[in-house]
């Protein structure tokens, strides 16, 4: 006999018994999100149109004026709009667990007998295999448009999508876990994409910014990755590699932690 | 019968602030035994299936499901039930096959056995030729069947349904049921569901439990149920039909009157002798039926209503899956 305010079975006591299907549940959850990647043509497709259209309508647009330290404007927000996509697709991503709400298909994983931290592990991979094979599309069309320039490059800017995206998936799993319904989607538009990405330094150099924009792209963890991709790019880094990746995994860490708890409160 | 106990409840309550949808319950479930959980709509069935599979926890009281407590070891519980929601829980995105494929690994199903095992419960359910159909292609039968398939594909001592034929059409209620025995008597599964359609329970379950506003109010066999009314059905109508049962309620062989506009039902005992005794008092008499009397009856007696009279539809789950009323 036993009483509790909440509502939520606590999961410790047979825990380690479970174990033994941890990697399995990582694993069936991560193979579905591949699945339904590969067969939702829709999602593929608008999410490399999107940032093509930033490159050549913006980028053609802007840059028949502007140059950036002796760059074309286009070479020079080219690795920025790259983390634009992976922004995007993840916390789209994120988003979808409405509609795995709504196609009842949630239900059967948080019912499985698997821990959530396993759900939200298997989630993660899908995400940032997600994000990698969207982004390496857009990689090699800028290959063809020399904005990538050798194929050590490109490999590198894959190697730093996995970081970037590892990162933003799991803050996109924190935001669909914790809506309830579709109806949050234009919020989470206008106040955590757009600005995530205008002021991660995609557009502009973040060098001599006014103060109230210099502390949001400080905060941003999406500037260190817009950093990475531009080191990997174009050879130069505003704040150096090792700390580049490191504020990136200290963030991942955070919101993963932050990602399972909201994932265990899930309710059904 | 096996008297090893696949569940046992003990003074089970759930309570949504003030709300008591289940309010104390006790009850047992012998293993192997196909049971039903009887009740309208908003009765606490899915409220307590819900604690049951380690779901919910309970306000107070205790189960035990397959050996584990459902409030200390959900995880352990769930791995030892199947589950088949009211409503539909496979992925549309996915093929049939593939979606037992993920549910095998989701339950720890062993690698070696596990296709063979897959293809027995496609076949089981006659779904072999359309496995790899994407579900979005299924019907709502089809789909119906095979989450029936992975609820026992990883051979569960106990499986529930929550209303596992709603808004489906009779012939494939018939054959879903016709699956679900052919299981339980293949593996020994405990079977436990819960439904609003009474002949449905009186048919295939060996035992059930009346449940009404979150307590049980009869438990046992359907036919003994029937059999403790001790009588048939009489269905009169009748213009003045409260004089008129007013006159029956008088009789003592007459129980559980109950009028609707110018219906009148009845239970008479021994009603091949009694019915002609009643009808030499009674005047003015349109029409009159008479039919052994069904589970219904034995609602009514318990109730006072019919089961299907006041559905405010709409269980625990939609309750939950509202935003606007957490």
């Amino acid at each position: 006999m036993h009483a509790r305010n909440s509502d939520l079975p606590e999961q410790p006591p047979d825990g380690n018994v479970i174990m033994m299907g941890y990697f399995d549940g990582v694993y069936a959850i991560w193979v579905r999100e591949i699945i339904v990647f590969m067969r939702e043509k829709e999602r593929v497709i608008s999410a490399v149109v999107t940032p093509l259209m930033w490159i050549f309508a913006v980028g053609g647009g802007l840059g028949a004026s502007v140059q950036i330290d002796g760059m074309s404007y286009q070479t020079f927000m080219f690795p920025g709009i790259a983390s634009m996509a992976i922004l995007f697709g993840s916390i789209f991503y994120g988003m979808y667990i409405i509609w795995d709400r709504k196609l009842d298909f949630l239900k059967e994983v948080l019912v499985a007998p698997v821990p959530r931290t396993a759900v939200f592990l298997g989630k993660m991979l899908g995400g940032v295999s997600d994000a990698l094979m969207q982004v390496t599309v857009l990689l090699l069309i800028g290959l063809a448009f020399g904005f990538v320039t050798s194929l050590p490059a490109l490999l590198l800017a894959i190697f730093f999508s996995a970081i970037i995206a590892m990162c933003m998936v799991s803050l996109g799993l924190i935001i669909g876990a914790n809506m309830k319904s579709p109806e949050g989607f234009n919020l989470v538009m206008s106040f955590v994409m757009w600005p995530m990405f205008m002021l991660s330094g995609a557009l502009f150099p973040v060098e001599n910014l006014p103060a109230y924009i210099n502390i949001i792209v400080t905060i941003n963890p999406l500037t260190y990755g817009v950093d990475l991709m531009r080191l990997a790019l174009l050879g130069t880094s505003q704040f150096g590699m090792l700390y580049d990746i490191g504020i990136l995994c200290f963030a991942t860490l955070v919101f993963a932690y932050i990602g399972s708890k909201s994932f265990e409160r899930m309710q059904i | 019968m096996n008297e090893k106990l696949a569940i046992s409840i003990e003074k089970l309550a759930k309570h949504f602030g003030a709300l008591h949808a289940v309010d104390g319950i006790s009850l047992t479930v012998h293993e192997g035994e196909i049971f039903a959980l009887l009740g309208p709509n908003g009765a606490g069935k899915t409220t307590t299936i819900s604690m049951l599979t380690g779901l919910l926890a309970p306000t107070s009281g205790s189960a035990n499901v397959a050996g584990f407590d459902v409030g200390r070891e959900p995880l352990r519980v769930r791995q030892q039930i199947g589950v088949v929601f009211q409503q539909p829980s496979v992925d549309d995105l996915l093929s049939g096959r593939e979606n037992l494929e993920m549910h095998a690994l989701l339950y720890n199903v062993p690698a070696k056995g596990r296709k063979e095992r897959i293809d027995e419960m496609i076949s089981l359910v006659g779904l072999t030729e359309r496995q790899h159909a994407r579900i979005k292609e299924y019907s709502g039968g089809m789909r119906k069947r095979l989450e029936i398939a992975r609820g026992i594909l990883h051979r569960p001592k106990v499986l529930f349904l929550d209303e596992p034929t709603t808004g489906l059409d009779p012939q494939t209620r018939q054959h879903i049921w016709e699956y679900i025995r052919k299981m339980s008597k293949l593996e020994g599964t405990t079977v436990v569901f819960t439904t609003h359609y009474l002949e449905e329970a009186e048919q295939f379950a060996e035992r059930v439990a009346i449940i009404d506003h979150g307590k049980i109010i009869a438990t046992g066999k359907p036919h003994e149920l029937v059999e403790e009314l001790g009588g048939d059905t009489i269905i009169l109508r009748a213009k003045k039909a409260k004089e008129v049962a007013a006159k029956i309620k008088k009789m003592a062989f007459a129980k559980s009157v109950k009028v609707d506009g110018e219906m009148i039902s009845a239970i008479i005992a021994n009603s091949h002798k009694n019915l002609p005794k009643l009808l030499r008092v009674l005047s003015g008499i349109e029409s009159i039926e008479i039919r052994p009397a069904t589970l219904n009856e034995v609602f009514i007696k318990y109730t006072g209503k019919g089961i299907r009279e006041d559905s405010a539809e709409g269980g625990f789950w939609e309750r939950m899956m509202n935003p606007n009323n957490r």
